[in-house]
């Protein structure tokens, strides 16, 4: 290991093999299915697996290693597995079925989707993706997903953002409701058949490691307090992003990142944790009381016209009293070639540097107004409102019904969110993590998308591991099982389940004076202005001691109502945050290490003469795999810092694809 | 009640009156509280999120709800607001807003009202009663891996238009709390229509509808009386004609011998 490098981690050995079968990409998942062990099914009823999380990678998991025999146990924390975030995504779903006989393939797929990740994904995984993509629209049409249909009742698709071929099937704009109660019912038939256990309004807190495997969880119930120990033969986390370290982001109130923190705890690297996704095209900040933040499609921006007023004193001004002449379309000046049709990551870096430069426009936010125009007067005015209205009408209703306003008659106020995190708990190829026995799939990974994710490929990928890959990479780790049987008081056990309810005491005993939102709106706000849309050495250094000062007030300050053996939710939002006050600082090392800009992770130091990002394939071809320091202190104890982080390094490999620059202008 | 400075003029003074109850098996009582200052824009659930900051403050322990996406999609919010299931508008309760009310109003909040929904805490109900109608027969039985081609079965776009608006329901269940009977039959019907209508539905279609139906009516969800009540409190506005292809399918199915 070396010394300590910026004061903050130090460097380990590089992770030597991924596990991916040494034949070319096109026919290495075949072997790879040929080559795993098989489980006789009569055994499999003897084998248990966990599944953490219920969304579109882990309700499909659940599903369908229930109907292969397994003893499931599922869990989620809402109060029904249908209510997972996936139901929230609205745009569609990738597949290379090539119906449109546009020159799509699984090559194509595969090229887009490296390609939108700014070459920072691994081939090989992103290839198997595009390769089992097709059977996912297959699987869902069987199960009664409605997909959107042509006249001849043949399935309908659409093109998005980044690609030029049409690919993309969608349920209006509901495809990740339709395709989440697809695998929710599957998931109840299971229920219904006796192989998959539910657990709803329960939460994982902490993962049993005995004998260097993977081996149960421990878990809360909600509703109850009570703290359960769970075993199993294995353990997958499904339990999805991390965005809600930034207090505001469009994720669910409660998604969180507390059963990858404690997997990472117990050995399991962390990949890439600093890759966030900001989407441009959010409803904005309205006041300080702001809960959540809400997406609309990026569609919008085929028609609609972005601009500022060029001088600041417009910008409390009604804008359709600004002439044209003082409107700074300033997409479209900086990239005449794509105009208001950049990709995601440098529409939302231009719009928070015009408000940055005091040009942006609706209520002040702190000391700045945070919002900018997207402008449908032109489009009104060349295809008529009704035609407008049956393009983007939903998505007009649902910005009226939030803000109040006429999108006809005013124009919207948009600004970036963070939407999705591209950074996960670091998987072989097998999606397994550097835990035996614990495979991690879906958002709550970090495999796919590399730098910053295309539209549709998170439905795409959710499915694909829950469907297709891991039911066929577990069999291959189940086989060597049924492992020794753990009691309840092994030590590993006991260790697990006395941590959690220490924790839980310790947490209702500090009798503070700040509430938990309180602080998650802070460490929110550390996070969004050093570890944002751009970061600097400099700040990114100061958000480090910021976030540990804040966690050490943390443990000294909170004040939690109410007991443990009850329902709760100051207390299930305080573990949730002490969490994200850990991995806020990971993310943060991991962005300052990162000495280069690509996809959505932007570094000031390292741009282009004219201000757009530059990568450095010489220094930074790798997945960087963060593995936990221990520190000299605990570090939920007060004053304690986190020990230095280890930086594992992956190579990236490219064989199949060129690696290139992206330029947009 | 006293007018507090507005740092807004828009901005509203309210009254709660809100359900606090403290378990199962407590009784549970009506709670006044005051809010000031509230602006228009706040959800009524960000509304809630300050009361339950002022009372943290207090050293009161805060309101217990259910939300999640708070977008409107995820089902995972309902409230009883002043008599109307999601409250005022026809929206879910996290995408209704604060200025569907006025300064000075008093507002009633309670839980969802049912013997199939049992109250957990303060506003929180249990509504794992639909997971279990949905695991009778709520499905497709089709395994992973053994699905054919997708375009194998056209679907005309007319059938395929209804199965999708019936399958918008977000199984909040605003229809039984909005019910005088608390009968899950929108639900139910939304269910029953959206997988019969299509060809891939057809092989389970009379199963299905007869096994949901008595796990509806095993779980103490009442009876359909046609009130209608269910259909104008749906956010995603399922139409109450799902209730009557559920009632075809059921005869249908009853002649068949069930």
């Amino acid at each position: 290991m070396t010394d300590l490098i910026h004061g903050v981690y130090t460097e380990g050995e590089k992770i030597a093999d991924t596990k991916a079968p040494k034949v070319p990409v096109a026919g290495m998942w075949e072997k790879r299915k040929m080559d795993a062990a098989l489980v006789n099914p009569a055994n499999r009823r003897k084998l248990s697996v966990i599944i953490v999380g219920t969304g579109l990678a882990g309700g499909a998991a659940a599903a369908t290693l229930g109907e292969a025999g397994y003893h499931v146990k599922s869990f989620c924390y809402q109060d029904s597995p249908r209510r997972a975030h996936s139901i929230a995504a609205q745009g569609g779903i990738n597949a290379a079925k090539n119906y449109k006989e546009d020159g799509d393939s699984v090559y194509r797929l595969f090229y887009d989707t490296v390609k939108g990740g700014d070459y920072r994904s691994r081939e090989t995984n992103v290839y198997r993706l595009a390769e089992v993509s097709a059977n996912i629209i297959d699987q869902c049409v069987a199960q009664g997903v409605p997909f959107a249909r042509e006249y001849g009742g043949l399935l309908d698709n659409r093109s998005f953002g980044g690609v030029q071929v049409s690919r993309t099937f969608y349920a209006r704009g509901q495809t990740g409701q339709q395709l989440l109660i697809g695998a929710y019912q599957a998931l109840e038939r299971q229920v219904a058949a006796g192989t998959v256990e539910m657990f709803t309004r329960h939460e994982m807190l902490e993962l049993i490691v005995e004998d260097g495997r993977a081996r149960g969880i421990i878990a809360r119930d909600l509703v109850t307090g009570e703290i359960q120990t769970h075993l199993a033969d294995a353990v997958v986390l499904a339990s999805g992003g991390y965005g809600n370290v930034f207090f505001l982001s469009t994720n669910a109130m409660g998604s969180n990142v507390t059963a990858n923190w404690r997997a990472h705890r117990k050995g399991a690297y962390f990949g890439n944790p600093c890759y966030t996704q900001i989407h441009p095209t959010c409803i904005p900040v309205s006041g300080d009381h702001q809960s959540k933040l809400t997406l609309m499609s990026e569609s919008l921006r085929n028609d609609g016209r972005i601009w500022v007023p060029k001088k600041r004193e417009d910008c409390e001004k009604d804008p359709r009293t600004i002439p044209e002449a003082d409107r700074d379309y300033y997409l479209e000046r900086i990239y005449p070639a794509f105009g208001n049709l950049v990709p995601r990551d440098i529409a939302s870096r231009q719009a928070k540097n015009m408000c940055d430069e005091g040009r942006g426009v609706g209520p002040m936010v702190g000391d700045f107004r945070r919002g900018v125009y997207l402008d449908f007067a032109d489009a009104i005015k060349r295809l008529g409102q009704k035609a407008v209205e049956e393009k983007y009408g939903n998505l007009f209703d649902m910005y009226a019904r939030i803000t109040g306003e006429n999108p006809y008659e005013t124009p919207m106020r948009i600004y970036p969110a963070v939407h999705y995190t591209m950074g996960g708990l670091w998987v072989d190829y097998d999606l397994q993590s550097t835990i035996p026995g614990l495979f991690v799939t879906g958002e709550a990974n970090f495999s796919d998308h590399g730098a910053n994710r295309l539209g549709a490929s998170a439905l795409m990928q959710g499915l694909a591991d829950g469907y297709f890959v891991l039911p066929n990479t577990i069999r291959d780790y189940l086989a060597k099982g049924p492992f020794p049987k753990v009691s309840e008081d092994a030590p590993a056990v006991v260790e697990a389940r006395t941590a959690v309810e220490e924790r839980t005491k310790r947490l209702l005993a500090i009798k503070g004076e700040r509430s938990v939102d309180s602080f998650h709106k802070e460490l929110g706000h550390i996070m969004w202005e050093y570890c944002g849309m751009e970061r600097t050495e400099a700040g990114l250094l100061k958000a480090i001691d910021l976030i540990r000062g804040l966690r050490a007030e943390f443990w000294r300050n909170v004040k939690i109502l109410g007991s443990a053996d009850t329902l709760n939710q100051s207390l299930e939002k305080a573990g949730r945050v002490a969490d994200f006050l850990e991995l806020g600082e990971l993310m943060c090392i991991d962005a300052l290490h990162r000495a280069e800009s690509c996809g959505g992770h932007f570094r000031a130091e390292s741009q282009t003469e004219d201000g757009e990002a530059l990568r450095h394939d010489d220094q930074f071809l790798y997945v960087a795999a963060w593995e936990f320091g221990d520190g000299e202190n605990d570090p939920n104890q007060p004053g304690s810092t986190m020990g230095a982080p280890v930086l594992h390094k992956e190579d990236l490999v490219y064989e199949a694809i060129e690696l290139k620059q992206r330029s947009y202008k | 009640m006293a007018t507090s400075t507005k740092s807004d003029p828009k901005n509203m003074d309210l009254t709660l009156r809100i359900w606090r109850q403290d378990g199962p098996s407590d009784r549970g009582h009506l709670q006044t509280y005051e809010v000031e200052d509230i602006s228009p824009d706040m959800s009524f659930l960000e509304m809630l999120d300050v009361l339950n900051e002022q009372l943290n403050a207090k050293g009161e322990e805060p309101i217990a709800f259910d939300s999640d996406c708070r977008e409107g999609i995820c089902g995972m919010c309902g409230l009883m607001i002043s008599g109307h299931a999601h409250g005022p508008e026809k929206t879910t309760t996290c995408q209704l807003h604060m200025r569907s009310f006025k300064d000075g109003d008093t507002i009633t909040v309670e839980p969802w009202r049912a013997d199939a929904f049992p109250i957990i805490k303060d506003l929180v109900v249990n509504r794992s009663s639909f997971d279990r109608i949905i695991q009778a027969g709520g499905f497709i039985s089709v395994n992973t891996g053994s699905a054919p081609e997708a375009n194998a079965a056209p679907v005309p776009k007319q059938k395929a238009d209804r199965a999708f608006q019936s399958a918008e329901c977000i199984g909040c269940g605003a229809c039984v709390a909005a019910c005088p009977n608390a009968s899950a039959m929108l639900f139910m019907g939304a269910k029953v229509t959206h997988l019969g209508e299509l060809p891939q539905g057809q092989p389970e279609r009379w199963a299905r509808v007869v096994s949901m139906v008595s796990q509806h009516d095993h779980e103490g969800f009442g009876g359909c009386t046609n009130t209608g009540a269910c259909s104008v409190a749906c956010p995603k506005g399922i139409p109450q004609d799902v209730i009557s292809t559920l009632n075809k399918d059921l005869r249908t199915a009853m002649r068949q011998g069930g």
